[in-house]
């Protein structure tokens, strides 16, 4: 007998499997590419080469933007994960209405497009002789990162066992003794967690990159938008699969600190 | 130290620990927007470059021709805007209105005589190099540019200023959200059964079967956009598989179109529509389905009877992410799409970087702006704030 939920529940499973396929194989599509002998981006290959990823170590327009893009994603973690940490351990003792509209403020910069903060940053950064400078981009980097920090220890310390600080310092120890052994450590997946996405959002910035770098200062993403528009080789798919094998190393960290992403909904 | 005031030290010490991050979101975010949004309706520009201009137009009447001292002070202006080579400035500011006025103004600005001193009628001086300086109409545009606020980007924006361009930006706001509405309806229809498969399985295939979800997410959107154009190339993968299924003769124009944006913002955004379903399904007990079945319903009817509207808030939570972020997306259609698959912060981008008309900018970006808050409201309203994570 024609079994039509066993039907449905197979043909959905499958359709389940192929939108999957259909987020995975991109990533992997270009990869084999970047090592391929001949100049052509596309099937079939001539030959397995890594040639393309010893021109992009030799090139000196790479290795700047590398070298820019490292800088900006580290001082964008040092400038956010301080600030937001404090935002959220203050966040964390606020009692009234109102917190929740705080709160919606200072991650507000997730939401709003970034070609809108870009610009905001352009208009406002220029006239300060800001606008073609590293710390223009770290700073608006910083803005555009410190929700994801906020958020992580935010998730991290609304969990946290309360009565472990309250035992602290009934038993005579200062603020600052119980912050430093009790509320870290218990904090410290959320932090790291935090500086692992303020460093991915800022590694993986381009439009305000676009925006406010002179050729000095052009980032990794930027030299790749660059070259996928004005000349695509594999060199250009080089790059890519090194952005992605970097952002698996992110996720892989992710993981290990033990904060996946929290699942919305 | 009674209760309150103890809830009332707890805020002093929340609220100067969150003081630092205002203060920096301050000067790197919000007077930023500000700034832009105040951009959007003020207008400096050639009060700056004609301040003698402005001056002598503020007693016109605006029916007759101004008198000499407007025409000496226009003359003066721009042989002044010459020397400092702000002509051109002024120039693209009035041509906002018209471009004709820009060309009036830049020939003007070229052709003044060098040594003014032996004029004596300036209003003839400038008709006879532009005409249009012996009509209102120019002397109206340039009363209505002399600031300091002006109506005239939002309403260009809006497409009702008249002018040359009058209807592209809404044009731009109608694709905007077509595309947005597109992308937002095929994310939800493919984030169904992927949500349900990662509902449905267990233990360590659960994780590998996230992992797929989550590693898209973490590679940035500029590399995923290139690796679309790779593959939907002319002679890319999909092509050459097509063609070798024979599902085509020819390969298909998969890029620079509407078909490339889409198919390259759905990738980008689907699981943003995935992972509130999944949570939602997941919350599911799978004896409801049993339940449906057993009082005779069949899978159609249990699904939509039983199963959609309780996962209804999980998939309108997604659908509403993925529209307020393809709103936004810049990169995604600068590679894949054609000139007529270009969004609005495409013409954001334009407008400062290449048109160097600002305020358009602005305006464009303060409308797109507006529209996010709003929905970012309802989102927060409806979701909360805490399930907020981009």
């Amino acid at each position: 007998m024609f079994d039509s939920m066993k039907f449905w529940t197979v043909l959905t499973r499958l359709a389940g499997i192929l939108v999957l396929l259909f987020l995975l194989l991109p990533l992997f599509a270009i990869i084999p590419l970047a090592f391929n002998a001949g100049s052509i981006v596309s099937y079939p290959m001539t030959g397995l080469s890594t040639r393309w990823f010893e021109a992009v170590v030799s090139t000196p327009r790479w290795l700047n933007s590398i070298g820019n893009s490292m800088i900006v994603a580290a001082a964008t973690v040092a400038l956010s994960v301080p600030l937001g940490t404090a935002a959220a351990l203050g966040l964390d003792r606020l009692h009234f209405a109102g917190k929740s509209v705080v709160m919606a403020i200072l991650i507000s910069p997730m939401i709003v497009p970034v070609i809108i903060t870009a610009v905001g940053v352009y208009f406002f950064f220029a006239p300060m002789g800001l606008a073609n400078s590293l710390l223009g981009l770290i700073l608006a980097h910083s803005a555009i990162a410190v929700p994801y920090v906020l958020v992580s220890v935010n998730a991290v310390a609304s969990q946290r066992d309360r009565r472990l600080e309250r035992a602290g310092s009934s038993l005579g120890a200062t603020p600052f003794v119980v912050f430093r052994t009790i509320t870290m450590p218990l904090i410290l997946p959320g932090i790291v967690s935090g500086a692992i996405f303020a460093f991915a959002a800022s590694f993986d910035e381009v439009v305000i990159a676009m925006m406010i770098t002179g050729p000095d200062q052009k980032t990794l993403p930027r030299e790749l938008l660059s070259g996928t528009r004005e000349n695509l080789d594999p060199s250009v798919l080089a790059v890519a699969t090194i952005i992605i094998a970097i952002s698996a190393g992110l996720l892989v960290a992710l993981n290990l600190v033990g904060a996946k992403r929290k699942v919305a909904g | 130290m009674t209760i309150d005031s103890a809830a009332m030290r707890s805020n002093i010490v929340g609220l100067a620990l969150i003081a630092p991050l205002v203060i920096f979101l301050a000067f790197t975010f919000l007077v930023p927007l500000g700034r832009m949004l105040v951009l959007s309706v003020s207008d400096t520009e050639l009060a700056a470059i004609m301040p003698r201009s402005v001056i002598a137009l503020a007693s016109w009447d605006g029916e007759t021709l101004p008198d000499e001292e407007a025409f000496a002070a226009v003359a003066a202006d721009l042989a002044a805007a010459r020397e400092d080579r702000t002509a051109g400035t002024a120039a693209r500011r009035l041509g906002y209105a018209s471009a004709e006025w820009r060309t009036v103004l830049s020939s003007t600005a070229r052709s003044l005589p060098d040594d003014a001193s032996s004029i004596t009628n300036w209003q003839d001086t400038l008709v006879s190099i532009e005409p249009a300086w012996g009509q209102a109409k120019i002397w109206h545009a340039l009363a209505e540019a002399r600031g300091p606020f002006t109506d005239i980007h939002v309403l260009t924006a809006l497409g009702m200023d008249g002018g040359p361009d009058s209807g592209l930006y809404v044009n731009v706001l109608v694709r905007t959200f077509v595309i947005a509405i597109s992308a937002t309806a095929i994310c939800l229809l493919l984030a169904m059964p992927a949500a349900y498969l990662l509902s449905s399985v267990s233990g360590p295939l659960a994780g590998l079967l996230m992992l797929t979800l989550l590693l898209p997410l973490w590679t940035s959107v500029l590399v995923r956009s290139t690796s679309w154009l790779v593959i939907l190339q002319k002679n890319g993968i999909l092509n050459q598989i097509l063609m070798a299924l024979r599902i085509t003769n020819a390969p298909l124009d998969l890029i620079y179109n509407r078909t490339g944006v889409l198919i390259a913002l759905t990738h980008v955004l689907l699981p943003y529509a995935v992972l509130p379903l999944y949570a939602a399904m997941k919350s599911l007990p799978k004896s409801q389905m049993q339940a449906s079945r057993s009082l005779g319903g069949g899978p159609l009817s249990g699904f939509f009877r039983v199963y959609l509207p309780q996962v209804l808030p999980g998939l309108s939570a997604g659908g509403l992410m993925v529209f307020i972020l393809a709103l936004g997306y810049y990169i995604t259609p600068l590679l894949l799409g054609g000139q007529g698959d270009q969004m609005l912060p495409f013409y954001i981008a334009y407008n400062t970087l290449q048109a160097l008309n600002w305020g358009l900018a602005a305006s464009l970006a303060g409308g797109l702006l507006i529209v996010t808050v709003i929905l970012y409201l309802l989102y927060v309203r409806l979701v909360g704030v805490e399930r907020v994570r981009v």
